[in-house]
């Protein structure tokens, strides 16, 4: 059996625009399977992943938006937002899907996903890390 | 050090697959492992043999090639992405009905677990992409 | 833990080397590659964000953009692919600011 490591996706892009937002969720969800300590960062342009009211039909694409909701099934349920990138594109928490998990030790109780944390918090969570995905 | 190297690019379009194939042939030049480059994105673009680049400049897939059998390296290329880019060999041309191949010797096309495997299992992940 | 932080592109062009000089900490390194050295011209705008970290630049990369040593910040290293994997062995994680 292999020692479980900290694996994150780093998330700074954009949805829609490039393949990099959807192709790295299929990662994620690949990965869920593989039982390691699983994160997610979203900063920069990634945080506009996560925005509410995504519809793609007039572009003609996949809207693969709601299964950001479905990490938490997948127990991926610890998903860093950083500060700064929502500030500087004038956004808030409130912009962004309400992404839950259930607790199987507290009774399913359910639980934030997003943790907002500041450059300098994203720092020290990065550090920890063994293994960072880049897409 | 035991590496896995991830090819987020294809040939010729950004400079993400040539260095990651000279990262790759210094590391094996200084004696470290390589567990597996895995091509994700358009790096699955790396993995067909029907490139003719000009004479005058590096043959990109062919490079990969020669590196892959002279040091016995694995090359993977992400199944989903390869579909979404029409990468295909003998397995994939069978179960999606296509009339051709073009994948390209010394690659083989397998699912994003061979990342996360190669995350798990080195003692480095080294991503190149745009 | 120390990080190798990694960027590709111009400063002028993505947000990758801002973030990366912004989010490094103490005992990380920064390596330059592909058209991330033209951050490490010190004529530029950029060159600012580089103060007081520990920067290298991939050689071969400078060489190709015709970017000769003295158009460079003071301090930073100049390495080649070997030097580019030894980077990778000495520090215990890689992060790629693409």
């Amino acid at each position: 059996m292999s020692d479980t490591k900290k694996m994150m996706y780093i998330n700074r892009r954009a949805p829609y625009g490039t393949i990099y937002a959807w192709e790295s969720l299929e990662v994620v969800l690949i990965g869920a399977a593989f039982e390691q300590d699983v994160s997610m960062a979203f900063l920069d342009d990634g945080v506009y992943q996560l925005t509410k009211g995504q519809d793609t039909k007039g572009i003609g694409m996949k809207n693969f938006s709601p299964t950001y909701a479905a990490l938490g099934d997948y127990e991926v349920n610890k998903i860093y937002v950083e500060k700064e990138s929502l500030e500087e594109r004038g956004l808030t928490l409130d912009d962004l899907q309400h992404l839950v998990w259930e607790d199987e030790d507290e009774d399913y109780a359910e639980k934030d996903s997003i943790r907002l944390v500041t450059r300098a918090e994203l720092a020290d969570v990065l550090a920890d890390q063994d293994v960072l995905f880049n897409f | 050090m035991k590496l896995t190297i991830q090819v987020n690019e294809g040939p010729y379009q950004h400079q993400s697959s040539d260095t990651a194939y000279h990262f790759t042939k210094a590391a094996i030049e200084k004696g470290h492992e390589i567990f597996r480059v895995f091509f994700y994105h358009d790096g699955v673009n790396n993995g067909t043999r029907l490139t003719t680049p000009p004479q005058d400049d590096r043959n990109i897939v062919k490079r990969w090639s020669e590196l892959a059998e002279a040091h016995n390296i694995d090359m993977v290329v992400c199944v989903a992405a390869a579909q979404r880019r029409g990468i295909v060999d003998d397995g994939e041309a069978q179960r999606n009905g296509k009339d051709a191949t073009n994948i390209a010797p010394g690659f083989r096309i397998s699912g994003l677990g061979q990342l996360i495997e190669g995350g798990v299992q080195s003692d480095r992940l080294v991503v190149f992409g745009d | 833990m120390a990080m190798l932080h990694l960027v590709n592109k111009s400063p002028y062009d993505g947000s990758g080397l801002n973030t990366a000089a912004t989010i490094m900490r103490s005992g990380d390194k920064l390596l330059l590659i592909e058209d991330g050295v033209y951050g490490a011209m010190k004529n530029g705008k950029a060159a600012g964000l580089l103060k007081g970290l520990d920067v290298s630049v991939l050689g071969p990369d400078l060489a190709a953009r015709g970017i000769p040593e003295d158009k460079l910040v003071d301090g930073v290293t100049i390495v080649d692919y070997a030097g580019f994997v030894d980077l990778v062995d000495a520090n215990e994680q890689v992060q790629s600011w693409l």
